[in-house]
């Protein structure tokens, strides 16, 4: 078996229906171990590159390995897993038929998928129905008995394409206690998924894309923490001062003007985005030595959603 | 063998969705209504103190072809009915995803479906065709001269008829499919009477029109062979009749629909290779 450090490398994937491009020009790499959240919104291609992943969209160009071996190698499909999005199964097996049959796909012998599936319908509670046919079954029973089958092979690498969109909080809480389990057992998990409170509680490391493109990876963390809202209370601001600020960081708004009656006093509140929070004193430095006065600076720490929408923009899902 | 598993499910498929059971219980009611009229076609004629014994056995052969026919037209559109939906339906719905995902080639599940539905016709067809040929026989001892070889013709129609199924459901709408297969059908089943009444008029023109049409869809050729085969050469003679052959498909024929049929599986196989799912 060679040895990857990657569970996922993709090199300028690109997949195009007709004429539509859903895919542009994918080059990514996912570490072994590690819960990657594929961000964007809907139509950016996340199901897509899953699906190119899988085998199950060819792309137009452009190459995966999974684990070292080309995507396209079936045999590397034995060590993986897919939670599809919409959970479609042949739905008049029982829930115990479907995992025997979904153990005989990966090649697993039957007393092997015995025991497994035994122990994945406890981890997602559904032994009581376990000889209920899944047509019988509601969403979110739908969705617990297809995350065990794809878990039945112990895979070491996962991938769940909006396993989440649509249950209810214990679904929702079952899904990333699994992926914390994963995790712990060193198993890759690719999360697809635009509900961004999950991905802040379960990835490390996140990739936003849009319209097929990666627009940007890094740890969550450093991502997080990286970009630094600032929110100025200036006086009289003058076009010099603004050009200045804009120096610093990006995203300059003028929020709002003011006046205090009381003691006579004109301002104006300014936003700005700065890259990092070493960038904060160099700009206090500039800004006290111009010709302005300055009553606040409030720095303000970005959440998931605002860095998704200065990311992605606000004129996607659509 | 993951040709199996998925051939398995096939046939599980068939009697979970009530599709076996359905058949079944239909196809019984087709035997029981044959050997009913036969029971009193046969009182009669063993009534009737001067009927000639040629004449006997010709209109024995001629109810029980008549009755053949029907259950070839039966199997046929079993044939396209249930596998119609196979491919089309899956992908579609996306029930395919969690199939296709896993550590085999999509030729295998193709390969996988064809043997199930297969074996599922195999079945319908011995019900319906060997139930009637055991019914004449049972009634009166009397037995086509190649039951055998006209019953595997039979089959053969139906799994040209099925393999076409699965080409187009792998490329079209369940709907689309049914329509397509449906057409073909219609084609190798004018085709083959303007053949038919050709040679009865010997007007060379009509007979190649049959040819053509049983070259683009033969599975109606082979039951005409299948007829034939199944017609002593006496009854061939004086009969005629509207389930007879007049005009016999010829050895190339029949391995022209061998051809025919696996190239429909490889075109199913290739086009559902280059499907995105």
């Amino acid at each position: 078996m060679i040895i990857s450090p990657y569970a996922i490398e993709t090199r300028h994937l690109r997949k195009e229906y007709n004429s539509k491009v859903a895919v542009n020009d994918l080059t990514l790499q996912v570490l072994v171990g590690e819960v990657f959240g594929f961000l964007g919104p809907n139509g950016a291609g996340k199901t897509t590159s899953i699906k190119m992943f899988l085998g199950l969209v060819a792309p137009t160009s452009g190459e995966t390995s999974l684990l070292g071996m080309p995507a396209h190698d079936h045999r590397i499909r034995a060590r993986a897993g897919f939670l599809p999005e919409h959970f479609r199964f042949h739905d008049w097996l029982t829930a115990e038929e479907f995992l025997q049959f979904h153990g005989e796909l990966y090649g697993l012998d039957r007393l092997q998928i015995k025991k497994r599936s035994q122990e994945l319908l406890e981890k997602v509670g559904l032994i009581p129905y376990s000889h209920q046919q899944l047509r019988t079954f509601s969403k979110g029973m739908l969705q617990r008995v297809g995350l065990a089958q794809a878990l039945l092979n112990d895979p070491a690498l996962v991938f769940l394409d909006e396993p989440t969109s649509g249950l209810d909080p214990v679904g929702r809480r079952l899904v990333r206690d699994l992926i914390a389990d994963l995790r712990h057992q060193g198993v890759t998990v690719f999360l697809n998924s635009h509900i961004l409170s999950e991905i802040e509680i379960t990835c490390d490391r996140v990739a936003f894309i849009k319209n097929g493109m990666v627009l940007k990876v890094g740890a969550l963390n450093e991502l997080l923490q990286g970009e630094t809202r600032l929110i100025l209370r200036l006086g009289k601001v003058s076009p010099e001062i603004l050009a200045g600020l804009e120096s610093f960081g990006s995203g300059l708004v003028r929020e709002s003007t003011g006046r205090n009656t009381t003691v006579g006093l004109e301002y104006e509140t300014v936003s700005l985005t700065v890259p990092s929070q070493a960038t904060v004193p160099e700009l206090v430095r500039w800004l006290t030595i111009q010709p302005v006065d300055v009553y606040s600076i409030t720095p303000h720490r970005l959440s998931l959603e605002e860095l998704f929408l200065q990311i992605v923009g606000t004129d996607g899902g659509l | 063998m993951r040709i199996l598993v998925i051939a398995r499910l096939t046939f599980r498929e068939a009697i979970r969705r009530k599709i076996a059971l359905t058949a079944l219980i239909l196809g019984l009611l087709f035997l029981l209504l044959f050997n009913l009229g036969f029971f009193f076609i046969v009182r009669q004629v063993s009534a009737e103190p001067f009927m000639p014994v040629l004449a006997v056995r010709n209109l024995y052969s001629s109810f029980q072809l008549a009755g053949l026919y029907a259950a070839n037209f039966l199997s046929i559109a079993m044939a396209a009915l249930v596998s119609a939906d196979t491919l089309a339906g899956e992908i579609s719905s996306g029930t395919i995803q969690s199939v296709a995902c896993k550590p085999l080639r999509r030729v295998e599940i193709v390969i996988g479906k064809w043997l199930g539905f297969a074996g599922l016709l195999s079945l319908y067809l011995g019900l319906l065709a060997g139930g009637l040929i055991l019914s004449v026989w049972l009634q009166t001892g009397f037995l086509p001269p190649q039951p055998v070889v006209g019953l595997a013709l039979m089959l053969f129609g139906c799994l040209i008829m099925m393999t076409v199924t699965l080409a187009f459901s792998s490329t079209l709408s369940t709907l689309a499919t049914g329509g397509a297969v449906f057409g073909l059908y219609g084609v190798a089943f004018i085709g083959s009477w303007v053949e038919q009444i050709g040679s009865y008029i010997n007007n060379s023109t009509a007979i190649q029109i049959g040819i053509v049409s049983s070259l683009i869809m033969p599975s109606e050729a082979l039951w005409r062979r299948a007829a034939h085969e199944m017609t002593t050469a006496l009854v061939q003679m004086v009969a005629g009749g509207p389930f007879t052959s007049r005009s016999v498909p010829s050895d190339a024929m029949i391995i022209y629909a061998g051809l025919y049929l696996l190239i429909a599986l490889g075109a199913a196989v290739y086009l559902f290779n280059h499907r995105d799912l």
